[in-house]
């Protein structure tokens, strides 16, 4: 029973990490197409901010919730430069996207090796996130349950931001029909830029909360982006609930796999799952209906 | 239209014009040079005529790897300093030529080559992973020099042109078994990442435990640069194992003690021996989550001993006082000592009379005393079983009795048997 539920506690938190790391790209790349393979950096530099804060601000508590802010100016700052100077210049050219964002990934982890060194530095986690809470036998540790939290925190406001106000309804138009959008008097380059900004910021705060359970180095965010692009994928693009139902999808999956065999195994099995899962659904497990021809 | 189409025609042409001409002149260089490449393979080209000697330091400046390799680079450069200031070898001032293997074995063993045959080198310094020792291997077999290597590793090798000055596993994994055993532990749980060393060291730790009647709980490895360990660590902590042997590699071992920290784990309850975690990497963990556990090593820069005082002050002098020193920096800053020794016990810088005076060969190193074994290219060390303090330093609180003699294939222990096949 207790292992029952510790893998359900891991499953769950698993998939809320997945979520939060996947959470940004769904806007990048579900809403908008664009492949950006810079996004893990921009979960690094979310990291380093954390680091940064806490070399000022002392409290390790409160230093973290204002690096949750921080990281993500930082993340959308990021974010907006990047779209300004490289990515708007190639939006028909997805490939060429690609190429070029990796490189700047490269070029941020070698920054951040110039400026912080290549160990990993030590982010302390405040004393009310240390031990964990028992939970019928399994215990699960504070810091996992404020990831949770948080993930939980960032989809609401993500999906009330789309839903309700006017910049979302802006998001959504254009991704659904663009052409149309603009003939409405949308500005496609307000818009892309406050999206891309958005998704970027996003990944900021998933820095932030990562510290919290790993380490904070230049290659972090390497580690998380191919899962984040995996949930994207499989969850379907441009909706925020393929995402969401994606990540725990595969955070349950994997914790279980993984119990009942190993790490890498794990691993392989759920690759295999999600080829499946492709070949049957290649938009993944939903889609956006939309009424633009392409 | 016709212009494009004339030229077009001409260029494969021009080409291949070139392609006869290149070819016939590597051959007929070949020809000339056929009748004495045997003696270019063990006639190397070093000058031994100035008043310089040239030696390679190998390691990765970038990439993954750069972490860990830029402190032995670092290390290799103090000895040489060191070495120049008392006047050299031979009377000679040692020259270092750098180059950066990149993290990439095929990079190694390019650059292993270049040292070798265009610097004409008379040794070359460093490596890290196996996978670089190894992808080297043949080239300074091939070309007959010498590479010193600086680290701990999984045994089961031992090469006449490479000197390992690192632990074999008789001498950190069989010891950190010893300790284990002499304090009580009836049960042992295995963390490692997916690769060759903790794979090679948990075979030996398994036959070690079916003969001294440890039991395994589990074994389990995860991804090189795996940062998520609630499973494994719900593992360990339901599997009632009285310690934990921790071959993890990297960053995975700060997500790694966060979990075992926060799920309540002690170094108490259930302490866990890591044989990859050095004084460098205590700060990145977090010395708040890792405080209590007990490493496996051969060097602490806390070692009490005026050689190495002496090595900490210099070191610390000339790169900076918030930098530990740590085993794999103190093995490759003796490896240089070791090899002046015994170019000067050869009074010779060749390949061969190196090979044939090194037995025997001894030095006062920060760690005690090294003496290389001449039939098996390792060193003897003492083996240290050492505590992480707050301070993030770790103080020894078991070593053995003296220098162990290497016995990198584990002959001399019968529990051992049919693991080297």
């Amino acid at each position: 029973m207790d292992v029952l539920i510790g893998q359900l506690a891991t499953g769950l938190s698993l998939g809320s990490i997945l979520l939060l790391a996947a959470l940004g790209l769904s806007l990048t790349f579900g809403q908008m197409g664009v492949i950006n393979m810079a996004h893990g950096e921009f979960i690094m530099a979310g990291c380093y901010t954390t680091y940064v804060v806490q070399q000022i601000v002392s409290s390790a508590g409160v230093s973290l919730l204002i690096s949750l802010v921080i990281g993500f100016v930082v993340g959308g700052a990021m974010g907006a430069l990047l779209e300004v100077t490289l990515i708007q210049r190639m939006y028909d050219r997805p490939l060429d996207t690609l190429l070029v964002t990796f490189g700047v990934g490269l070029i941020l982890q070698q920054i951040a090796r110039d400026i912080f060194g290549a160990p990993a530095v030590n982010v302390v986690a405040p004393s009310w996130l240390a031990g964990g809470v028992e939970i019928l036998g399994a215990v699960v540790p504070k810091t996992r349950i404020f990831i949770l939290v948080l993930a939980i925190a960032c989809v609401a406001a993500l999906a009330v931001a789309l839903k309700a106000s006017p910049m979302g309804r802006r998001i959504r138009a254009v991704v659904q029909n663009r052409d149309l959008a603009e003939t409405s008097g949308i500005s496609s380059r307000k818009t892309d830029i406050t999206t891309f900004v958005i998704g970027s910021g996003l990944a900021g705060i998933a820095g932030v909360a990562l510290t919290l359970i790993g380490s904070t180095s230049p290659t972090i965010g390497q580690s998380y982006l191919i899962d984040a692009f995996l949930v994207v994928v499989v969850g379907g693009l441009g909706q925020i609930k393929g995402t969401v139902i994606a990540a725990f999808t595969l955070g349950f999956l994997n914790s279980f796999i993984e119990y009942n065999t190993t790490a890498s195994l794990a691993k392989v099995i759920v690759f295999v799952i999600i080829v499946i899962v492709l070949q049957v659904r290649p938009q993944g497990l939903f889609t956006v209906r939309t009424r633009s021809l392409v | 239209m016709r212009l494009p189409q004339r030229s077009s025609l001409k260029r494969p042409a021009l080409a291949a014009g070139s392609v006869v001409v290149a070819t016939s002149l590597l051959l007929s260089g070949c020809g000339s040079k056929a009748s004495n490449t045997e003696a270019a393979n063990t006639q190397s080209c070093v000058d031994t005529s100035g008043p310089t000697i040239k030696v390679g330091s190998l390691n990765s400046l970038s990439g993954t790897m750069a972490i860990s390799e830029v402190t032995v680079r670092d290390a290799i450069a103090l000895a040489v300093e060191q070495i120049n200031a008392q006047g050299g070898v031979l009377g000679k001032q040692i020259q270092v030529i750098g180059e950066d293997g990149a993290s990439e074995p095929t990079v190694f063993a390019e650059k292993a080559q270049k040292l070798i045959s265009s610097d004409c080198v008379a040794a070359v310094f460093g490596g890290w992973t196996s996978s670089s020792r190894k992808a080297m291997l043949p080239v300074f077999e091939g070309a007959n020099s010498l590479l010193y290597y600086p680290v701990q590793y999984e045994g089961l090798e031992s090469s006449k042109n490479i000197f390992y000055t690192g632990a074999t596993t008789n001498q950190q994994i069989v010891p950190a078994l010893d300790y284990l055993k002499e304090k009580g532990i009836k049960s042992l749980y295995l963390v490692g990442s997916d690769y060759v060393f903790p794979q090679t060291a948990n075979r030996i730790i398994k036959a070690y435990a079916a003969a001294n009647g440890i039991e395994i709980k589990g074994e389990d490895y995860t991804p090189l640069g795996s940062t998520d360990f609630s499973t494994i660590v719900s593992k360990v902590r339901t599997s009632g194992a009285n310690a934990v042997f921790n071959t993890l590699n990297g960053d995975s071992n700060v997500a790694f003690f966060r979990e075992y920290k926060n799920v309540g784990l002690t170094p108490q309850a259930m302490p866990v021996v890591s044989v990859s975690i050095a004084e460098e990497e205590v700060g990145g963990i977090g010395v708040q989550n890792i405080e209590g556990q007990l490493t496996a090593w051969n060097y602490y820069q806390t070692l009490d001993n005026p050689v190495n005082k002496a090595f900490v002050k210099a070191y610390k002098n000339k790169y900076g006082a918030n930098k530990p020193t740590s085993d794999p920096m103190e093995a490759a800053y003796v490896s240089v000592y070791l090899w002046k020794n015994t170019v000067e016990k050869a009074k010779s810088f060749a390949v061969k009379d190196i090979q044939d005076n090194c037995a025997g060969v001894s030095f006062d190193a920060p760690e005690g005393k090294v003496t290389i074994n001449g039939d098996n290219h390792h060193i003897t060390k003492t083996a240290r079983i050492g505590e992480i303090h707050p301070d993030g330093l770790i103080y020894t609180i078991w070593s053995s009795p003296g220098p162990i003699q290497p016995d990198p294939y584990l002959k001399s222990y019968p529990w051992a048997a049919g693991l080297s096949g």
